[in-house]
């Protein structure tokens, strides 16, 4: 009798140790929220909201100090929206390859290649364009500098294929082979058949990898800091020099006095891309659960 | 083997067929007369799946499979080296077991084919939209509702709307395989009706593992056994007086 309340005890401790490991990502969501919260809030007495809407970011200046986010959002925003038109004719070209059109030969070696990009630090991606992409975009555009915006979407679009292709890839082979076999005995090729059902079918799905990609993108900072030139200009032109919110933060974290107007408005920034990938996330989802593609 | 009066539409010659190394078919010849219905029975694993697959060459999208012999359609080897699948398919439609319809409006389904073979007025589309639900015994079900999603229909109505989108690339032979086993007695009626009224236009072959159907349904029956044509003739004939006692324990239902 009393083994068996050993057990019952022994089984029950594990449930709580293993809902507590559960509860975790709760806790830590909380606490992100709380703590990235209370260090912006007092930027909203002094100098005020206001202030977050100036054009112009110059955090340490000798006449006036302006921490407009303006300009890194813009950044963000161009870096982001290149790499997301770089990343989609490629990661969903490369996925409807994979999926569709490849011999299982040529799908099991591109495979491995890809899974291996996907986990390549960004860091070392970085270093990459700083040899190869930066010097080329100057070459191919005649620039005096190739640290520009350009050179970080390539950068980027580079880092978030990979989640574009796996993620597209398992919508298209979730499409139900029935499609396939009607369209073929309508007389339709491969091509038109992979075109028009298909893909329009596992459209929810390839959104919604697009949808991660940009997450991704917006997110990064190592390799985009590495190659975008870091000046906080308000631009719409790619060739030049942008900085991300991102980047912004990394680099002026460490030197920061604490408490200082400028580490709030860090955290301001912090605030503000926290928001955008809520957002964009919660949208990738409401596709999927539209779409019934994830319970 | 019966010889069949009317005129072939499909002839039949030898046909082996192989996945990997696994034979399905064995040296099957047969015609199929024009502009009748032709069912073709037997137990599951049978061969008649594959064997109706062959005649709009669907078994080439399956790796490593292999055919030898020939069928002529009008006299011409659909297997003969630079034969035009895509006109090949667009004469000879096919409806399938389990309803498929595109997850797109019900005219978009039946426009489809039309569509992939370069029809873009907008007119003509519409004529042949019509003209094939009616075809299909569907348009008064649908006429309103054209534009909404295929997938919202029931599955009788999905597996007619089927059978409109291949009618709507003006087919001379329709295959179907098995087309209303997923279907209650009802949906099942209505798609027998309607085979009855495309036989005046169209050459059918429909497999079945349903012998009320192929007797209440065809004009002519071929029998298939692991892979071998058993016999084939007239259906009432083969009903009555079988030649061959695997056809009679078959269809009196002592094995299968």
């Amino acid at each position: 009798m009393q083994n068996w309340r050993k057990i019952l005890f022994k089984e029950k401790a594990v449930k709580y140790t293993l809902a507590a490991a559960a509860s975790m990502s709760i806790l830590i969501v909380l606490l992100i929220f709380t703590f990235l919260g209370k260090e912006a809030f007092g930027f909203l007495y002094e100098p005020g909201l206001k202030e977050l809407f100036h054009t112009r970011w110059m955090p340490v200046s000798s006449q006036r100090e302006s921490f407009g986010l303006v300009p890194l959002i813009c950044g963000s925003l161009l870096v982001t929206t290149m790499a997301t038109i770089i990343m989609i004719p490629f990661g969903v070209g490369a996925s409807v390859y994979i999926a569709e059109l490849a011999k299982p030969r040529e799908r099991e070696t591109l495979k491995p290649f890809i899974e291996i990009l996907a986990c390549i630090p960004s860091v070392v991606i970085g270093f990459f364009g700083l040899l190869i992409i930066v010097p080329m975009v100057k070459k191919v555009f005649g620039l005096q500098s190739g640290y520009n915006a350009l050179s970080g979407a390539i950068l980027l679009a580079l880092m978030a294929i990979p989640t574009v292709i796996s993620i597209s890839e398992d919508a298209i082979r979730s499409v139900p082979k029935d499609y396939k076999s009607a369209s073929l005995a309508l007389g339709a090729s491969k091509m038109q058949t992979v075109w028009r059902v298909i893909v329009p079918a596992a459209l929810p799905g390839i959104i919604t990898a697009v949808m991660l990609g940009i997450g991704r993108v917006i997110g990064e900072t190592m390799a985009v800091m590495m190659v975008t030139g870091n000046s906080a200009l308000i631009t719409g032109n790619p060739t030049e020099s942008v900085r991300t919110m991102t980047a912004t933060i990394a680099a002026e974290m460490g030197e920061v006095p604490f408490g200082s107007t400028h580490y709030k408005a860090l955290f301001c920034v912090g605030i503000v891309l926290l928001i955008a990938t809520f957002i964009l996330n919660l949208i990738a989802f409401k596709i999927l659960k539209k779409y019934r593609m994830i319970g | 083997m019966v010889k069949i009066k009317n005129k072939s539409k499909v002839v039949v010659n030898n046909l082996s067929f192989y996945y990997g190394d696994t034979q399905a078919l064995f040296d099957i010849s047969m015609d199929i007369p024009q502009k009748q219905v032709t069912a073709l029975i037997g137990p599951s694993g049978c061969g008649k799946s594959t064997f109706i697959r062959n005649i709009n060459r669907m078994n080439d999208t399956i790796d490593g499979t292999r055919v030898e012999g020939e069928i002529l359609l009008d006299g011409n080897n659909i297997y003969r080296k630079g034969m035009n699948i895509v006109e090949l398919r667009k004469n000879i439609g096919m409806v399938f077991q389990k309803s498929n319809p595109f997850p797109k409006s019900i005219f978009d389904n039946v426009a489809y084919g039309p569509r992939i073979h370069g029809e873009k007025n907008k007119s003509r589309l519409a004529e042949t939209v019509e003209k094939s639900l009616k075809g299909a015994a569907l348009w008064d079900e649908v006429k309103d509702r054209l534009d909404q999603n295929a997938m919202g229909l029931s599955g009788g109505q999905q597996q007619r709307l089927c059978i409109a989108r291949a009618l709507a690339i003006e087919p001379e032979v329709l295959l179907m395989d098995e087309p209303a086993s997923a279907l209650d007695p009802r949906s099942t009626a209505r798609i027998e009706d309607l085979i009855g009224l495309l036989s005046q236009d169209y050459t059918i072959v429909i497999v079945t593992h349903n012998m009320q159907q192929a007797a209440r349904v065809s004009d002519f029956t071929a029998f298939f056994y692991e892979g071998e044509l058993i016999e084939t003739g007239p259906t009432d004939e083969m009903f009555t007086k079988p030649k061959k006692q695997k056809t009679e324990d078959y269809i009196t239902g002592r094995f299968g």
